[in-house]
């Protein structure tokens, strides 16, 4: 239907364009082996997003398996310490632990589509192996998993987990052994078993379609926490809509609900591992967008205490959010974090992953700036994954 | 149609005399004596040798460039340290640089094109830039005078490799198998099909790399092909300390199997 008033606005948060780019950063920068094989799933992706069968699939199964809808939980005792309103998407409660499923469903159909048989996944905390390990079990698919050999040993209970769902774990030992370098192992396999595997790509990263077709698939958390605060503001929208940064995944689905709002979308991102916060743009696994380098082009080494944060680059749209200035993307040191870690599980009885722990401490930083408002916080996983690190660290070991 | 540049020149000529192109590739700035083995590859009949300038993260390439990569920026080396190297030795023989887009891209396209030119450098290869992207790069390139070499792979459709060799200056880099550099024990079929299927729809060079280990499987694909690109063989030659004259000895075997 024509709107009346002429035209309609351009959602801040649209389709990328033809080329894959989001303003200037997105594209498909990658082996030419694997040029067809992006192309073959950007039309099976358009295909199924626009068939209501595959749609109704997805639907149910992210009800019926993964146990959507998430609620949005009032921190009431965190609100009353911080002096402002706080309200937590509560990802950490979906089936395996983090908001990583919502995804990893949506790609395991697509690929059941195509007729792939075989899914690859990199990872780096392991919340992305697991949930990729899981829709393999539930679909009948091989499943492998790179993960860097420093994350093996920092999260072995997700290593474990992957390997009950019947996913082989293989470690990725090149560079810095974390996430990184489990992306460039991912790539080198599907380089060579394009023809029957399917590359479930784990954050809103890589080459065009993935940016665009993660966000989707993770569209859901924004669409019903718009409608969550809502109910809970008086149709209003919270002031302040926050969440952590790696590849940036759970961030970008959340704030594609409140984009088109007057909510401030702020992006969190470990300070050793800030590409936004760096601003120098580069191109690695396949797109245009910020990245973590030396001056001549080197990538860096990212540096957090969270394994899914580990990363020097993110994904392409938050760069362009950054670009356009919709969205701001702020820093917090790993000892934030920690203490941010402890806030949540002793003041509210949730135990919060290390990653969205960024996104609170960020929270806890800026008391000032905040009071007074309503701020959501997507709490994008749960800290299970966690605890034995941190008991670790908070033993003095 | 475009001008001829010195890559293509050179590799069309060993063609046009009814010879197989041979073209080795090694990691700059690995070992000390990196540039006289260059030298010495040149001499022991390359007709044209791509240098690898390291990247950290070279998702093309498997274990054996990886490791030189590795090696070589350990050992300090750098786009302009290896440029620069190049560019007061007198090789011989025209060379292409292999890197990944992020060092062109980092230096800015025109400045690293230009950079290329001065310090001698005939062409490239971005394995990470495929034809859709190439766009800004080109561009610069052609300015510059750089042959920009594009690769052709297994899983291309038909109505795909026209257009990768109407953009591919230099030769047409047709990919041998599906999978990343390295050795094989044998050479795969896809290498004799991309070579066919590039060799019915382009008049320039066709070498074959990727998976071309050993002078049998050179002389085999060059059935087809044109001729090819060895990278790991050799680069395995470099990390096991052969020393130039180790590595020349290896190139010359593959010249004098293509020679047969």
């Amino acid at each position: 239907m024509a709107d009346v008033a002429g035209t309609v606005p351009e959602p801040v948060m649209g389709d990328p364009s033809p080329e894959g780019r989001f303003g200037r950063f997105g594209g498909r920068f990658i082996p030419e082996t694997l040029v067809p094989a992006c192309q073959e799933l950007e039309k099976a992706f358009r295909s199924a997003w626009g068939d209501p069968e595959f749609r109704h699939e997805f639907s149910s199964l992210l009800a019926d398996y993964a146990g959507r809808p998430s609620p949005v939980t009032e921190a009431t005792r965190m609100s009353e310490a911080l002096g402002y309103r706080v309200l937590l998407k509560r990802e950490d409660l979906n089936h395996t632990g983090s908001h990583k499923i919502n995804n990893v469903l949506g790609q395991a159909l697509l690929a059941k589509r195509m007729g792939k048989t075989r899914l690859i996944a990199e990872t780096g905390a392991g919340q992305h192996g697991v949930a990729t390990a899981t829709a393999a079990a539930l679909f009948g698919m091989e499943c492998i998993v790179y993960m860097g050999e420093v994350d093996i040993e920092r999260q072995k209970l997700n290593v474990f987990r992957m390997n009950l769902l019947g996913a082989e774990v293989v470690p990725a030992m090149s560079g810095s052994r974390t996430l990184k370098d489990a992306v460039n192992e991912a790539m080198r396999d599907w380089v060579a078993t394009v023809e029957d595997s399917y590359y479930c790509l784990g954050s809103a990263m890589g080459p065009h379609p993935y940016p665009w077709m993660v966000r989707t698939f993770h569209e859901i958390i924004g669409i019903e926490a718009r409608e969550q605060c809502a109910a809970l503001l008086d149709g209003g929208v919270p002031d302040v809509v926050t969440a952590c940064v790696g590849g940036g995944s759970n961030a970008i689905g959340i704030f594609s609900g409140f984009a088109d709002t007057d909510a401030e979308l702020v992006g969190v991102e470990p300070a050793g591992g800030a590409a936004v916060g760096r601003r120098v743009p580069g191109v690695v696994h396949g797109s245009k967008s910020f990245l973590m380098q030396d001056e001549v082009g080197q990538v860096l080494e990212a540096e957090s205490i969270s394994a899914g944060l580990d990363y020097p680059g993110v994904g392409p749209e938050h760069a362009h959010l950054a670009d356009i200035g919709r969205a701001r993307y702020e820093p917090v040191t790993d000892d934030e974090v920690v203490e941010a870690f402890q806030f949540m599980s002793k003041l509210e009885g949730i135990i919060p992953a290390l990653e969205p722990a960024h996104a609170l401490a960020w929270m806890m930083k800026a008391r000032d700036e905040l009071a007074g408002k309503t701020v959501l916080l997507n709490l994008s996983g749960r800290g299970d994954k966690d605890v034995a690190q941190m008991q670790k660290l908070l033993s003095g070991e | 149609m475009s001008e001829i540049g010195a890559f293509e020149s050179a590799l069309r000529a060993r063609r046009d005399a009814g010879g197989k192109i041979l073209v080795p590739y090694i990691t700059g700035g690995l070992g000390d004596d990196w540039l006289e083995t260059l030298r010495a590859v040149a001499d022991a009949g390359a007709d044209g040798i791509e240098i690898g300038i390291p990247f950290s993260d070279p998702v093309m390439d498997g274990p054996t460039i990886q490791e030189a990569n590795d090696r070589a920026l350990e050992h300090g080396a750098t786009p302009a340290s290896i440029l620069s190297a190049v560019k007061d030795a007198d090789i011989g023989v025209p060379l292409a640089v292999m890197t990944y887009y992020n060092i062109a891209f980092r230096a800015g396209d025109v400045r690293f094109a230009n950079d290329l030119a001065s310090a001698g450098i005939s062409a490239a290869i971005l394995p990470d830039l495929p034809l859709e992207e190439t766009g800004e790069w080109t561009e610069a390139a052609d300015d510059a005078g750089i042959e920009t070499i594009l690769l052709a792979a297994p899983t291309a459709p038909d109505d795909r490799l026209p257009l990768i060799c109407e953009r591919s200056r230099g030769f047409v880099y047709g990919v041998g198998l599906l999978g990343i550099t390295g050795v094989r024990a044998s050479l795969a079929q896809s290498a004799m099909d991309i070579a066919g299927r590039l060799k019915s729809v382009t008049d320039k060079p066709v070498l074959v790399g990727v998976g071309v280990g050993t002078p049998e499987q050179a002389v085999q694909v060059s059935t087809v092909s044109d001729g090819v690109v060895v990278g790991s063989a050799i680069v395995n030659r470099m990390l096991a300390g052969a020393g130039p004259e180790g590595v020349a000895e290896l190139v010359a075997e593959f010249r004098s199997a293509l020679d047969a």
